[in-house]
């Protein structure tokens, strides 16, 4: 099966160092190599008939199409686990810190660590959610942190996603896919389970609610059936058993919310809502939007209704703001990072700015408020024009702009077209946020470039997923024995709601 | 439950509903052309077409010249055609994207079931099943939805909606198969109807084989116990809206709805059905036009929440 599987190039190979097989993918490349190539086929195909019966779709522009996923499934070592997840948890403390600081007091200007004009010019700063204090603190209750694995196999942070981060669905769907498209294979390993999320989540916006509110009402909050995420908006309501609410099914009476059933008004506490900042009350926002609702804003400042994430996180997403983070983890934190940054220039500075003018075709171009992987000029792809278009921009608003060197995104092999060859990807992995503790939802979402060398993972522009499986032991079983003794990464109960049944049962 | 989420899942019951009971009325009357050389093509298609709500300007705007109309211009406009608002395939269609916006409250099986019934059109395998197999197919995944939604739903309000939904619209079918058989004039075209409701065997059993078309009109209208009859749809949509109201009053029935439907059952029942048969293209339409008011008071009083607040005096 992995005959002729050549790595080859810079990039860091997940399961192959040179010939060498690493050893967490041991059991995966015995098990398969069990099987023929047209078995692999017939079972591919039954993979991408049952995401299509399911509905497991995503839009592109209107059109609906089966969320492409790669059958071979990417292995993350315990102990390379351990350090994302103490990484992330820090990270989110840290973002935690900072919205609260720049949102209320502004310590972190007033002490010289990030230039205030960094935030207030990011146009994702928002004024409406000044002094907005809330019920938990927790403003962050989703996070979604994109990670790449560098040349030496060094996982770094490549963005902050702290606003309305999606992905989660399909990695709870894809689990469930892939035991029943590898049944062998998952039987030789023992995986941490991706089911508790929605049980997590549910707590955590439960913890959020407004004072004095003992059982509040959670809803979710979606665009409507054309959003690109819809599915997973479905996905989250019904495995969280709470209503799924568009912007025509709420009203804001007297600073709070509620929403339209059949038997009149009900109240809601608590919206995880799955709607831009700007789209959500067009009171505050575009005036347009039909997508919200006219009040929510002055119901959170109120205190009667608790959104998550909160108004206003986009400055955290904010490329630039990116760049100061370490330093923002050192002022706030007083440690090291666990996981570093992508080495990154800032446009906006002269010396900096000149430095990537020059080398403008070997450099990744990237837009500070894009996501989706829009507007990214990889300057060794791209052509002259090209790169006198984007010279133009840069030098026009050096702010809007900072430059990475072209990273090698980590591949892994990837069942494309009836072979398997090496293919890019990155990770996003999930945390929740319930005030009490960030739990990061073992595994997360990796995304992978299908195209042969394609380094944009997006699923907006061709990437497809592939299930993550962290170990839940040693990998080795010479360290099986070494490690006997140390306990095994049990997770404590959650706590904010403990009357609610913690399981991992499968998500359908 | 959200006002949106139940509008859906009334419409949901509705659209099944129709999408089985298009397919029968179909299958009799392709099968009468067929078997009766006597039946005049043109005349049939032009009745069938009327009764299901085609009126000439939908004709004439897809190319449909009711003057010279063939059985396989009508498959098009009411089978296969995406385009054409009454086709079964508009209807699955329509079906699934009410399921769509309603898909964190049906059940997994409830939604795979309606999602993998519509697969078919966009594929254009719907389109290769010819008659009469498609209509058994179609028969077929109704079936396999009602019977989903009865094993795996709860029995809250989002089920009445969709027993509402589905028993409304079988008696405004029921009725338009009525109407377009009383209209055929081929010979055993009742015999065909009964067949198309499955109602044939239990037809011959109740009326011990006397076999006359005033009977077999009796039965589809107004049986109590043949589960497609109009009268026994008409009693579930009561029996719903009863359990919906969950308003026990002394007197007479404040839901308008209620009241339609009820006036329009007591009516069928006590009048003499040799009046009714007498005119029964007629009597139907006025069934249909009832069936479209009840329709309206439900989604006044459940499906617009703004409106339901200003009524009960709640907020503001």
């Amino acid at each position: 099966m992995f005959e002729g599987y050549g790595t080859g190039g810079p990039a860091y190979d997940e399961m192959f160092d040179g010939a060498q097989l690493r050893p967490p993918y041991l059991r995966m490349r015995d098990s398969l190599d069990k099987m023929s190539t047209p078995e692999l086929i017939t079972r591919v195909e039954a993979l991408q008939a049952s995401y299509l019966d399911q509905g497991i779709t995503f839009d592109i522009g209107g059109e609906e199409r089966a969320m492409p996923l790669d059958i071979l499934p990417r292995v993350i070592e315990m102990d390379t686990w351990t350090v994302i997840e103490k990484g992330l948890q820090q990270r989110v403390q840290a973002l935690e810190m900072l919205l609260a600081d720049v949102y209320d007091a502004g310590n972190v200007f007033n002490d010289g660590v990030l230039p205030r004009k960094v935030i207030t010019t990011s146009s994702h700063f928002h004024r409406q959610a000044a002094t907005i204090r809330p019920a938990n603190g927790v403003r962050v209750h989703v996070s979604g942190i994109d990670l790449i694995r560098d040349n030496n196999g060094e996982f770094r942070v490549l963005e902050d996603n702290v606003r309305v981060p999606s992905g989660v669905s399909y990695v709870m769907t894809s689990r469930r896919a892939i035991s029943a498209a590898l049944p062998e294979t998952i039987a030789q390993h023992r995986i941490r389970p991706v089911a508790s999320y929605p049980q997590r989540l549910l707590a955590a916006l439960r913890a959020a609610a407004p004072a004095g509110v003992a059982d509040p009402t959670v809803v979710v909050l979606t665009p409507g059936v054309y959003n690109g995420a819809y599915f997973e908006h479905t996905l989250l309501a019904r495995t969280m058993g709470v209503e799924l609410v568009e912007g025509r099914d709420l009203v804001c009476r007297r600073g709070e919310v509620m929403m339209q059933t059949t038997k009149g008004l009900a109240p809601v506490h608590v919206i995880y809502r799955r709607v831009d900042d700007e789209f959500l009350d067009p009171v505050h926002f575009r005036a347009d939007s039909m997508l919200g609702c006219p009040g929510l804003i002055d119901a959170a400042r109120a205190g009667n209704v608790t959104l998550a994430n909160a108004v206003g996180n986009g400055v955290a997403d904010d490329k630039l703001v990116y760049t100061y983070m370490p330093d923002v983890i050192r002022y706030y934190l007083n440690e090291e990072p666990v996981i570093r940054n992508v080495d990154t220039w800032r446009c906006g500075e002269p010396e900096a700015l000149e430095e990537v003018l020059d080398r403008l075709d070997e450099l990744v171009l990237k837009p500070v408020d894009g996501s989706g992987g829009k507007g990214i000029v990889i300057g060794p792809r791209a052509t002259k024009a090209e790169l006198d278009e984007l010279r133009g921009k840069v030098i026009e608003d050096p702010r809007s702009w900072i430059a990475q060197p072209v990273v090698q995104l980590s591949t892994v092999p990837t069942f494309v077209d009836g072979e398997l060859g090496p293919r890019h990807v990155d990770l996003r992995p999930f945390a929740v946020n319930d005030g009490n503790r960030v739990w990061v939802l073992p595994g997360g979402l990796t995304r992978v470039a299908l195209g042969k060398g394609e380094l944009i993972v997006n699923s907006s522009r061709g990437g497809g997923t592939k299930d993550t499986w962290v170990l839940a032991g040693p990998t080795s079983p010479g360290q099986q024995q070494q490690q006997q003794q140390q306990t095994q990464a049990v997770e404590p109960p959650v706590e904010a709601a403990a009357d609610l049944p913690i399981t991992d049962r499968e998500v359908s | 439950m959200l006002s949106r989420i139940a509008e859906s899942l009334f419409w949901i019951g509705r659209y099944i509903e129709r999408a089985d009971d298009t397919a029968r009325i179909l299958d009799v009357h392709t099968q009468l052309l067929l078997e009766d050389a006597g039946v005049d093509e043109t005349q049939t298609c032009r009745d069938l077409l009327s009764c299901m709500g085609i009126e000439p300007d939908d004709a004439a705007k897809a190319g449909v010249d009711l003057d010279a109309v063939t059985i396989d211009q009508v498959l098009r406009l009411l089978a296969y055609d995406p385009q054409s608002s009454c086709s079964i395939a508009a209807i699955f269609a329509a079906a699934r994207e009410s399921a769509r916006g309603a898909r964190e409250t049906l059940t997994v099986p409830m939604w795979e079931v309606i999602n993998t019934t519509w697969r078919p059109i966009p594929s254009g395998h719907f389109e290769a099943l010819r008659p009469p197999y498609v209509f058994q197919w179609v028969r077929e995944r109704a079936a396999l939805i009602t019977g989903t939604a009865d094993a795996t739903m709860t029995r809250d309000e989002g089920w009445q909606f969709i027993v509402l939904g589905r028993n409304i619209e079988r008696a405004d079918m029921t009725s338009r198969l009525l109407a377009t058989t009383a209209l055929s004039n081929g010979a055993g075209q009742w015999t065909s109807a009964l067949r198309a409701s499955g109602a044939y065997d239990a037809f011959l059993r109740t009326y011990r084989g006397i076999e006359t078309d005033r009977a077999a009109a009796e039965f589809l209208l107004l049986d109590r116990l043949f589960p497609r009859s109009v009268i026994f749809a008409l009693n579930r949509a009561e029996q719903a809206l009863d359990n919906l109201g969950g308003d026990p009053r002394r007197a007479g029935f404040q839901d308008e709805a209620h009241r339609l439907i009820g006036r329009m059952r007591a009516e069928l029942e006590y009048r003499a059905l040799t009046d009714l048969v007498a005119d029964l293209p007629d009597e139907m339409e006025r069934l249909q036009r009832t069936c479209a008011a009840a329709t309206d008071a439900i989604s006044r009083r459940y499906f617009a929440g703004a409106e339901a607040v200003a009524w009960k005096g709640v907020g503001v």
